[in-house]
């Protein structure tokens, strides 16, 4: 059905992701013809790989701001995760499926701990990511001293490469563990989001929470499972950022929060709740690093980097909300 | 009036749960008082106890007074720390730029114009944070996030992370000095404080302020020119953050693009437990306070019994989860 091709294409190109959209391809073709490195196959695994971490957060983070909710504790999670994980697989031995499954428990569980604290005790979702981050983060320095771990399994310091392939004269590429999860990731938030049943609830009680309990939806139950998969997100980001880093610093994760909500929220999803998609997740990710990266292969010294980001989130945010304030001032005059 | 039965119970709800919020602190600190006093013992009361208390107490603070004015709102302001940093950064510029080799007034005036300088950054911050959330009605948390980011970024860039110390008597003075045993920095935050506290519950500007942040719409149809309100109340916030740059640069003798990051998250922990609602609307100055007290005394007798500052994080999480909590228990026994 063509024209319902070009409806959905008109709807896309007045939306925020079309937008965006537009100014990444800006960029990368100017920073394509200002630097040869840029448009790279290197460039582009080496970016993949070095923004999982960001993007698998952003992945949960995103979840629970549809939801309604905010969480900011995740880099605690992932510290905690992290560093109880790999003492373990040190200590005990362990697999590639032993210790995912371990730190997608304690992510999943320290998940549960903030939902249950929001909906039980009626906590709004700020105040109890605010507290726990400084309970896991407290406590997990004070049980190890801080101490980073060094020494990590030689099967996970290898970690995975799959579909090796050549590209050009000496170099091989291929599909490592940080790509890999990134890759499920989204794909799996995707699904969750779009072609389930929780994903419409989700969405639902992020526009309306109440309105969603009249409909009868299991708002506690939903809440435990938008806390627990950003935990998740956290426990599997927080392995990869630990192979890719050859080391677990437990205090190098906390402070970084913030870089993981300009992600998301430059995707366009909204803090209101009830607002946000996967593909303006990605894209928003995608922003982040070609902007990082850009500015580096410019030759613009990276103490700049913040400034530039700063400018864009600014500039998105402003973007966004002067076009929706015509777009109602328009409909109004109708 | 038909909503007058409504209006009276939710107002007396939020009557019980601010001065409940009041009593559950002032509780919570006299069991902190006793426990402490039992494990710690008369070293916890000693003067240079109290003084250090006194002396760590004022930068963080300052820092959520400004928190503080954008919760109330019903906003946040992220930006505070790294508009600190920047005007830190750019009185120490000016500082160690003009006053070696300066005498006499050309000495006290350089002093007195790099900390102008320092507000007017500052104040500039907060024109940007103002305009972005009331004028294009940008949410304030995106908002500043993005001059968080940016402040931070032209703080770094110019001054490459480097530290810049060095700074002359006075300007010191600031940061540690006494005046008959009270730390001056102390004083500094009394007079931060006091202005707050009767602009908030005093003026119109600040019934204004508490009306946005009970109900943006309404007010706005009642006549009230929010936008202005709020441009304004960005403004105050951001000038807070500028007093407690310099308290915070005369404290280390030094300025940084990095400094009191982690006291970021702290200012909406202070505040919240203080009675401040997040969502906006309700909180005083005074829980306010009373909430940084508690947190200091933690701090302080953590450090006393050895403890790590870590543990004094994670507790003072507990505390928050804890007192947030209190209307709910509270509310449920006479329902």
């Amino acid at each position: 059905m063509p024209e319902s091709h070009i409806a959905s294409f008109g709807r896309f190109r007045r939306s925020h992701e079309f937008w965006l959209l537009m100014v990444i391809l800006g960029l990368c073709a100017s920073l394509g013809f200002a630097n040869a490195q840029f448009l790279t196959m290197q460039n582009l695994f080496d970016l993949l790989t070095s923004y999982a971490f960001v993007g698998i957060l952003a992945l949960g983070l995103l979840v629970v701001l549809i939801a309604g909710g905010i969480d900011i504790s995740f880099t605690a999670t992932a510290s905690v995760a992290q560093y109880v994980t790999l003492s373990l697989a040190n200590a005990y031995g362990a697999n590639w499926m032993s210790v995912f499954a371990i730190a997608i428990g304690i992510g999943g569980a320290l998940g549960a701990l903030n939902a249950i604290f929001i909906q039980k005790l009626r906590i709004p979702s700020i105040i109890v990511s605010v507290a726990t981050l400084n309970i896991f983060y407290g406590l997990l320095i004070f049980f190890t001293g801080g101490k980073y771990i060094y020494s990590l399994p030689d099967w996970f310091a290898t970690g995975i490469f799959w579909f090796e392939f050549e590209w050009g004269k000496d170099s091989s590429y291929g599909v490592n563990l940080q790509i890999l999860a990134l890759a499920l990731a989204f794909l799996v938030t995707w699904l969750l989001l779009n072609r389930t049943n929780i994903g419409r609830q989700i969405y639902a009680m992020g526009g309306n929470a109440d309105a969603a309990q009249r409909l009868g939806f299991h708002i506690f139950g939903l809440n435990i499972l938008v806390y627990c998969y950003m935990g998740v997100m956290a426990g599997i980001a927080s392995l990869i950022q630990a192979q890719l880093a050859q080391s677990v610093a437990p205090t190098v994760l906390v402070g970084k929060e913030l870089d993981v909500v300009a992600a998301v929220v430059l995707g366009g999803a909204s803090l209101m709740g009830g607002v946000g998609t996967v593909l303006g997740t990605f894209l928003g990710l995608t922003l982040l690093a070609v902007l990082q990266n850009g500015i580096i292969l410019l030759g613009v010294s990276s103490y700049w980097s913040p400034f530039f980001v700063g400018l864009f989130i600014l500039i998105s945010v402003s973007a966004t909300a002067w076009s929706q304030r015509e777009r109602r001032s328009r409909s109004a005059r109708r | 009036m038909s909503n007058a039965p409504a209006l009276s119970l939710r107002r007396r709800m939020v009557g019980l749960a601010g001065s409940g919020t009041v009593a559950t602190l002032i509780l919570l600190l006299l069991a902190l008082w006793v426990v402490f006093a039992v494990t710690i013992g008369d070293r916890f009361f000693s003067v240079s106890t109290l003084q250090s208390m006194a002396f760590q107490m004022p930068e963080l603070g300052i820092l959520s007074l400004a928190m503080m004015l954008a919760l109330l709102s019903g906003g946040l302001n992220l930006s505070i720390i790294a508009t600190a940093n920047l005007s830190g950064l750019t009185i120490a510029f000016l500082l160690t730029r003009y006053i070696p080799g300066s005498q006499g007034l050309a000495w006290v005036g350089i002093q007195v114009l790099a900390i102008a300088a320092g507000f007017a950054v500052a104040a500039l911050v907060g024109l940007l944070n103002g305009f972005v959330i009331a004028y294009l009605g940008v949410s304030p948390i995106l908002a500043t996030l993005g001059t968080m980011t940016l402040c931070k970024g032209i703080a770094i860039g110019l001054s490459r992370g480097n530290v810049i110390s060095g700074f002359p008597e006075p300007i010191v003075f600031i940061g540690n000095g006494t005046v008959f045993g009270v730390p001056f920095a102390l004083i500094v935050l009394a007079f931060c404080a006091l202005p707050v506290a009767l602009m908030l519950n005093a003026t119109p500007f600040g019934a204004k302020v508490y009306m946005i942040g009970s109900n943006e719409k309404a007010t706005r149809y009642s006549g009230v020119d929010t936008r202005a309100v709020l441009l304004k109340l960005y403004v105050f916030s951001s000038l807070l953050a500028g007093v407690a740059a310099v308290v915070m640069l005369a404290r280390f003798n030094s300025a940084n693009a990095a400094y009191g990051e982690s006291y970021l998250l702290v200012t909406i922990l202070a505040g919240v437990l203080g009675g401040i609602d997040p969502f906006g609307g309700f909180g005083k100055v005074g829980g306010l306070l009373l909430a940084l007290i508690i947190l200091q005394v933690i701090s302080s007798a953590f450090n006393l019994l050895n403890l790590s500052q870590f543990l004094t994080l994670a507790i003072w999480g507990g505390i928050l989860i804890a007192v947030a909590a209190v209307p709910h228990f509270a509310g449920k026994a006479p329902r």
